[in-house]
């Protein structure tokens, strides 16, 4: 084995362009292992950690870029290093004529600017952020690491000056139609959402859009807004700008439970909006339930749901429509395929493995599964009880968040690349003891363009380990995403049962499936 | 109340796109009004220069 690495000096490219180029050299034959980042004290304790130490790595700075090889050869170290000019080709491609390198430099160009999209790494997000809001300009921060107490600082400086900061760690929105971050392809109408759960809000807008509805506009908050420490500054502000705003007709809010003071402080928020409100809080229910009544502030229609599902069914009910009643009982057709494939399945054939790119769908997954007596463990579980001692490591019935930190830190989110739930789900299949394995797949600008087809191998692979051992594994999918989409819904559906999935418009019905499969009803 | 995120609501989005370049594609092929920022690190990563030059400017 031999290792080698290379630094460039004041060559600075964005984490996600990085990703693809280590993408294409860890497939050169002979690679063991690759990294292609930027030398941020984060970067190169990663790089610590698969063995590669020297005092340049130390001495690298956050705009120096440095690719670490471990191959079988020096040879194929020596080559890959040689031909780094033609991996970052596209870059040198891609660039413009005259680069801007600072927000400073965006404003020059764009003075009219009304809104800053911001993903730099985290330790400096805060800085860039706070320059836009001190410049006028609305954020959208997509990055995540901001400490909170800098997040505080930021909102109450935005509410200041009314403007907004949809974040930090703010995956998605939708602003007049517009898709920020990740979203998707959604028509406009009556039904206004803010969302502290970023796939939970691409689920409820997708699925207003499916149901032949339209969104005003999707809000995010980021994940902690509604915490006691930030008090839901975004979504108070979000929800101000939605009562007034004359295309919304009812403003839906999904998120996991708020803190208790901040919760508070919502319920008498609502009780005085002149526009009916859908609380959606994932998670919690018996808290909730007692205070369901300020989510109907009389005349209006309005309620608390507990799963999106519901909510949109409620949203849309709110606006004078008549929603799909929501299946309570198994169709007929569910029913069959319950006995099929039951009777696949080996004697030792009885756990379930959940691998989630949606942090929402993993969180909402283990709730429906809690309520049907089905208790699953996790590494971003409901309750700290049912931690999974290491988030590699399933036991018995597991749902795996792959969006968390863990699997995340200097790699591509499973939204965009699917390398590591391919190999976990092939790793879930030895298990004798698995026989539902539940994935997700989600749509829309931003994310992978073809999500299924990079899983599709290892869903049939999976399946004919389950097989060669004499069972069968039941695969259980969901597709978050609109005819609008660019990756072809429909084709990504198709694709999902030709390799032998059952698929749900919904994770929430997904997840219902299931608890019929493992329960036998 | 006429706040800067109330007009944003209801304005074409004018945005101004610092990091990842995936984004303000999306936004172009949405019609939206972008310029791209090519980030780096503030004076080369330092953030206590970094902080000296913000209160400079």
């Amino acid at each position: 084995m031999a290792s080698g690495f290379l630094i460039r000096k004041n060559q600075y490219y964005d984490s996600v362009f990085l990703m693809g180029v280590n993408r294409r050299i860890s497939e050169v034959k002979g690679v063991q292992q690759s990294a292609v980042l930027m030398g941020s004290q984060a970067n190169k304790e990663l790089l610590a950690a698969i063995g590669i130490r020297d005092a340049q790595i130390d001495a690298a700075q956050p705009n120096d870029l440095v690719v670490a090889i471990v191959a079988e050869t020096p040879q194929i170290v020596e080559d890959v290093l040689g031909r780094l000019d033609e991996w970052l080709q596209p870059a040198v491609e891609g660039a413009p004529v005259s680069a801007r390198r600072s927000l400073e430099d965006g404003l020059a160009s764009k003075p009219n600017a009304n809104l800053a999209v911001i993903s730099v790494p985290g330790e400096y997000a805060a800085r860039e952020a706070r320059k836009a809001l001190e410049a006028g300009l609305n954020v959208f921060l997509f990055s995540s690491n901001v400490p909170i107490e800098e997040e505080l600082r930021l909102k109450e400086l935005a509410a200041r000056r009314g403007l907004i900061v949809m974040g930090p760690d703010c995956g998605t929105g939708l602003i007049g139609g517009v898709g920020l971050g990740f979203a998707n392809a959604v028509r406009r109408g009556p039904i206004g959402v803010i969302g502290a759960a970023g796939t939970g809000l691409q689920e409820f807008t997708c699925q207003v859009h499916n149901a032949g509805y339209g969104i005003s506009h999707a809000i995010g908050t980021g994940s902690r807004d509604l915490s006691d420490q930030i008090g839901g500054i975004t979504a108070l502000t979000a929800l101000d700008a939605l009562e007034n705003d004359p295309q919304t007709r009812v403003i839906a809010i999904i998120s996991k439970p708020p803190g208790t003071r901040t919760l508070e402080r919502l319920i008498e928020r609502f009780k005085g909006c002149r526009k009916p409100i859908i609380g959606c809080f994932l998670g919690v229910r018996g808290n909730l339930t007692d205070s369901a009544t300020a989510f109907r502030p009389a005349p209006h229609i309005g309620g608390q749901a507990s799963t999106i599902d519901e909510a949109v069914q409620l949203a849309i009910a709110a606006v004078g429509g008549e929603p799909a009643a929501l299946p309570t009982l198994p169709s007929a057709e569910e029913q069959e395929w319950v006995v099929r494939e039951k009777a696949g399945w080996a004697p030792g054939q009885r756990y379930l493995r959940g691998l989630f790119a949606g942090g929402t769908f993993c969180y909402q997954t283990q709730q429906i599964l809690q309520d049907a007596g089905i208790p699953a463990h996790s590494n971003a579980p409901l309750v700290q009880a049912r931690a999974l001692a290491h988030p590699d490591q399933s036991r018995e019935h597991t749902v795996v968040d792959m969006g968390d930190e863990y699997y995340t830190t200097g790699r591509p989110h499973p939204m965009i690349d699917g390398t590591l739930r391919r190999q976990r789900i092939v790793a879930e299949s030895r298990d004798p003891q698995v026989a539902v394995l539940l994935l997700d797949f989600i749509l829309g600008y931003g994310a992978s363009m073809d999500p299924v087809g990079e899983l599709y191998n290892a869903i049939v692979e999976a399946q004919q380990t389950a097989r060669r051992r004499g069972g069968a594994l039941t695969v259980v999918a969901s597709i978050c995403g609109t005819d609008g989409d660019p990756q072809d819904l429909a084709l990504q559906t198709r694709l999902l049962k030709e390799a032998g999935a059952i698929v749900f418009p919904s994770s929430a019905r997904a997840a219902l499936f299931c608890c019929r499969l493992l329960r036998g009803d | 109340m006429l706040t800067p995120f109330v007009e944003l609501l209801d304005s074409p989005i004018v945005a101004i796109n610092l990091g990842l370049k995936m984004f303000a594609e999306s936004l172009e092929s949405q019609g939206v009004e972008v310029c791209q920022v090519d980030w780096v690190p503030p004076a080369g990563g330092d953030e206590e220069l970094a902080d000296l030059l913000d209160k400079l400017m």
